[in-house]
C-alpha cells in the first residue's frame, strides 16, 4: 500500500553545513552546501529547512546567488526547531526544500536609486540584495542604507556592516533603539533615519523589511518623501508551512487572496496597502 | 448517454461483485442519526438512506493522516524517501455535495505546484454517486450552489427509481466494469422515470438563502466589516469542528514522527483548521488571525469569495455539516442571510 514517489515536491535535498557562526544572543548564523548541486536561488526568496524527526521551517536565505557553492541562512532561535537548529554545527546536515516565493523585482530596480530600510532581524532576507546590489554595483544609482536593531549587541552581520558603511559608493546610516556605553552612534527609532537621506522619488525603490510592527510607521515616513507606492517594496512575515500555496497558514487577509509563499514573501506596497495587517 | 439499470434486489450482488475487485466503501449508520463511511462487504450494511455523514470521504482523498516522506537518521547522513500511502477503493454512494466537494480539492492539488500523493490516490479511487430525491435536513443549502444535481465527478452514478436504480455510467472504467457484471441497459420508460425525479427536485430544492449566488461574491467584498463576523466571533468557540466536517476543507500541518528506536521516522501531514487560535501565527509572536471573529470571517471568505476568484466555484457545497456539528449553533444558512440583508 505504501509506495515510494518518484515526483514527490516533499522531497528534500541534503545540505550540509559547512560554516557556522553564533552571531548575537539569539541569532545563529549558518553556511550550507547541497550536496547535489547548486540552490539556484534569486534575491528575497526563502528555503524551508527540515530537521529530521522534529519538523520544518521557513527560513529567508541571507546570502546573494552571486555567491555560488552554497547558500547562508540566520536563524533565530524562536521556537522549538529554531531552538534545536542552533544546536547545530560544522558537518550537520538538515533537509531543505525551495528556493520558494517571489524574489525581490530586481530587473525593475535596475538603473534606479535604492534606498535599503532593514530593521532588526529584517536585514537577513534584505541582506541576499544588498550584497548582490554590491556585486552588481554600476547596475544601479545611488545606494543608500539604513539599519536599526534593538541595541548594538543585537547587531547582525557586524563586520560585513563596517565594510558598508567604509564604501564610498553607499550611504550607510545605523540607529539603535536603545544605547549601551561603547556606542557612539545613533539612537533612536529607524523612522528618524528617513528625513535625513536625499531621495530622487520618482527613481527611488525604496526596500523595507523588518517586524511587522515597523512597517506602518516606516511606509509613512516614505510616502512623506513621495516615493510611489508601488516603489515601495516589502517582504512580509507568516508562518509558510508548504510553500506551495496549498497549506493555507500564510494566507493574507487581503481582497487579492495572497499567499505569501507563492505571491510573496516581496510585494510592493500597492499590491498590499489593502491587507488587515501588514 | 448510458444508462443501465439494477434492480434493488440485485444491489447485494453488485457490492459483492465489487469488493472481490477492490475495498468498497459507504455509508453505514452509526447509530443517533449519525452515518460514517467504512468498509462493507454486502448491501444490507449500507444506508441507502442518510443524512451527509460526519466526515466527508474526504477522508479517503486526503487522510486526517498521512505520510510523506520516511527517514533514517542513524548514519552520518539522513537518508529519506518520498511515499505515497494509496489502495484501489470504490467509494458507494457518495451524495452530489460530497462530489462537489472531490472536485473541489482535485482543484486545488492539480493546482501547480501540484501535490502527487493527492493525485496518485484519486486515480485509485472509483466514485460512485448516489442521488438524493429529497432534501436531506433542514440544514443543508445544495440547491444555492446547485450541487443537488449532479455535474460529472463521478464514475457511475445511481438514481433511485423506486424498485431500481438507474446508473450513469461517466467513464470508461465503469463502462468495463459495468458490461462485466452484465447489467441490463436502461429503456425509454427508465430514463423517463429519472426525468420524473428531476422535475420533481426541480420543484423540491429551492435556493435555501434567497439570493442570487451570483452576487455572493460582489456582497462579500461589500461585507468585510460587516456586524456579521463580530456575532459569530462572539459565539464561535474555536475548536475546528466547522473545517474537520467540511468537504472542501483542505487546510493542513506537517508535523515529523520519530520511532522508538530513535533512528527512522517519518514526516506527515495532517489536517489542520483556520479556526484554530494559532493556525496565523509566526515566530516573531505576531498572530495575524488573532480574534474568532476574523477567523470565522475567513471560512466563509474561503468558501464563498476567495474560492470563486482563484478556481471560478464556491468552495461551499451546501452539505450542511458544519451547521449540524457546530456546538455554538453557528448556522451557515443564517450567518449567509443575516450577510446578504446587511450588503444587498
Amino acid at each position: 500500500m505504501t509506495e515510494e514517489i518518484k515526483n514527490s515536491n516533499w522531497k528534500l535535498r541534503k545540505g550540509k553545513i559547512i560554516a557556522a557562526k553564533q552571531m548575537t544572543a539569539a541569532e545563529k548564523w549558518f553556511d550550507i552546501q547541497l550536496e547535489d548541486g547548486e540552490l539556484d536561488h534569486e534575491p528575497g526568496q526563502f528555503v524551508q529547512v527540515e530537521l529530521y524527526g522534529i519538523g520544518e521551517a521557513p527560513i529567508s536565505i541571507c546570502s546573494s546567488p552571486t555567491k555560488r557553492g552554497s547558500f547562508e541562512l540566520t536563524v533565530r532561535a524562536a521556537g522549538r526547531l529554531t531552538d534545536a537548529m542552533h544546536k547545530l554545527d560544522v558537518g550537520d546536515y538538515v533537509g531543505i526544500r525551495g528556493p520558494f516565493g517571489k524574489p525581490f523585482p530586481v530587473k525593475v530596480m535596475v538603473g534606479n536609486d535604492l534606498l535599503f530600510v532593514a530593521g532588526g532581524l529584517g536585514l537577513a532576507p534584505l541582506r541576499s540584495l544588498i550584497n548582490y546590489v554590491m556585486d552588481n554595483r554600476k547596475d544601479f544609482g545611488k545606494v543608500d542604507i539604513l539599519l536599526g536593531c534593538r541595541t548594538p549587541k543585537d547587531m547582525i552581520f557586524g563586520s560585513e556592516v563596517a565594510k558598508w558603511q567604509e564604501r564610498l559608493d553607499v550611504g550607510f546610516h545605523c540607529t539603535v533603539d536603545r544605547t549601551d556605553p561603547d556606542w557612539k552612534g545613533n539612537v533612536g527609532l529607524i523612522t528618524t533615519l528617513i528625513p535625513g537621506v536625499t531621495i530622487q522619488p520618482e527613481r527611488t525603490f525604496a526596500v523595507v523589511v523588518g517586524p511587522p510592527i515597523m512597517y506602518k510607521f516606516v511606509i509613512a515616513e516614505l510616502l512623506k518623501k513621495n516615493i510611489p507606492e508601488r516603489h515601495i517594496v516589502l517582504s512580509l512575515e507568516r508562518h509558510m508551512k508548504c510553500g506551495m500555496g496549498k497549506c493555507g497558514h500564510c494566507q493574507i487577509d487581503h481582497p487579492k487572496n495572497y499567499y505569501c509563499c507563492k505571491d510573496g514573501p516581496t510585494f510592493t506596497y500597492d499590491e498590499v496597502k489593502e491587507a488587515k495587517k501588514l | 448517454m448510458n444508462y443501465h439499470i439494477l434492480k434493488k434486489d440485485e444491489l447485494d450482488g453488485f457490492i459483492k461483485k465489487l469488493s472481490k475487485k477492490m475495498k468498497v466503501v459507504a455509508p453505514v449508520a452509526k447509530g443517533t442519526g449519525n452515518f460514517a463511511f467504512q468498509e462493507v462487504k454486502a448491501a444490507s450494511e449500507i444506508a441507502l438512506q442518510y443524512i451527509p455523514t460526519i466526515l466527508p470521504p474526504k477522508k479517503y482523498f486526503m487522510p486526517q493522516r498521512e505520510k510523506m516522506l520516511d527517514f533514517d537518521v542513524s548514519g552520518a547522513k539522513p537518508v529519506d524517501k518520498a511515499v505515497v500511502e494509496a489502495e484501489e477503493i470504490a467509494v458507494f454512494g457518495v451524495h452530489t455535495c460530497d462530489l462537489a466537494g472531490i472536485q473541489c480539492l482535485n482543484m486545488v492539488f492539480s493546482e501547480r505546484p501540484r501535490d502527487y500523493n493527492y493525485l496518485r490516490r484519486k486515480d485509485k479511487i472509483f466514485l460512485i454517486g448516489l442521488e438524493c430525491n429529497d432534501y436531506c435536513d433542514e440544514n443543508a443549502s445544495c440547491a444555492l450552489v446547485s450541487s443537488h444535481i449532479p455535474s460529472g465527478g463521478y464514475d457511475l452514478f445511481f438514481t433511485d427509481l423506486g424498485d431500481r436504480f438507474i446508473i450513469h455510467v461517466n467513464t470508461q472504467k465503469a463502462e468495463e466494469l459495468v458490461e462485466g457484471m452484465g447489467l441490463a441497459r436502461a429503456s425509454h420508460a427508465d430514463t423517463a422515470a429519472l426525468e420524473k425525479v428531476r422535475e420533481h427536485k426541480r420543484s423540491a430544492f429551492k435556493n435555501e438563502v434567497g439570493v442570487d449566488p451570483r452576487k455572493l461574491p460582489e456582497i462579500f467584498a461589500k461585507g468585510v466589516k460587516s456586524k456579521v463576523w463580530e456575532d459569530v466571533g462572539r459565539r464561535c468557540v474555536s475548536c475546528g469542528n466547522c473545517t474537520n466536517v467540511c468537504p472542501s476543507c483542505y487546510c493542513f500541518d506537517m508535523a515529523d514522527t520519530i520511532n522508538l528506536d530513535m533512528k527512522t521516522g517519518s514526516r506527515n501531514r495532517t489536517w489542520d483548521s483556520c479556526q484554530v487560535e494559532t493556525f496565523a501565527a509566526v515566530a516573531g509572536g505576531e498572530n495575524f488571525r488573532e480574534e474568532r471573529s476574523d477567523r470565522q470571517r475567513h471560512r466563509f471568505y474561503r468558501k464563498f469569495k476567495y474560492s470563486v476568484d482563484k478556481f471560478y466555484r464556491f468552495f461551499c457545497t451546501g452539505c450542511g455539516r458544519c451547521t449540524r456539528t457546530c456546538m455554538a449553533d453557528i448556522s451557515l444558512k443564517e450567518t449567509l442571510t443575516s450577510l446578504v440583508k446587511e450588503n444587498v
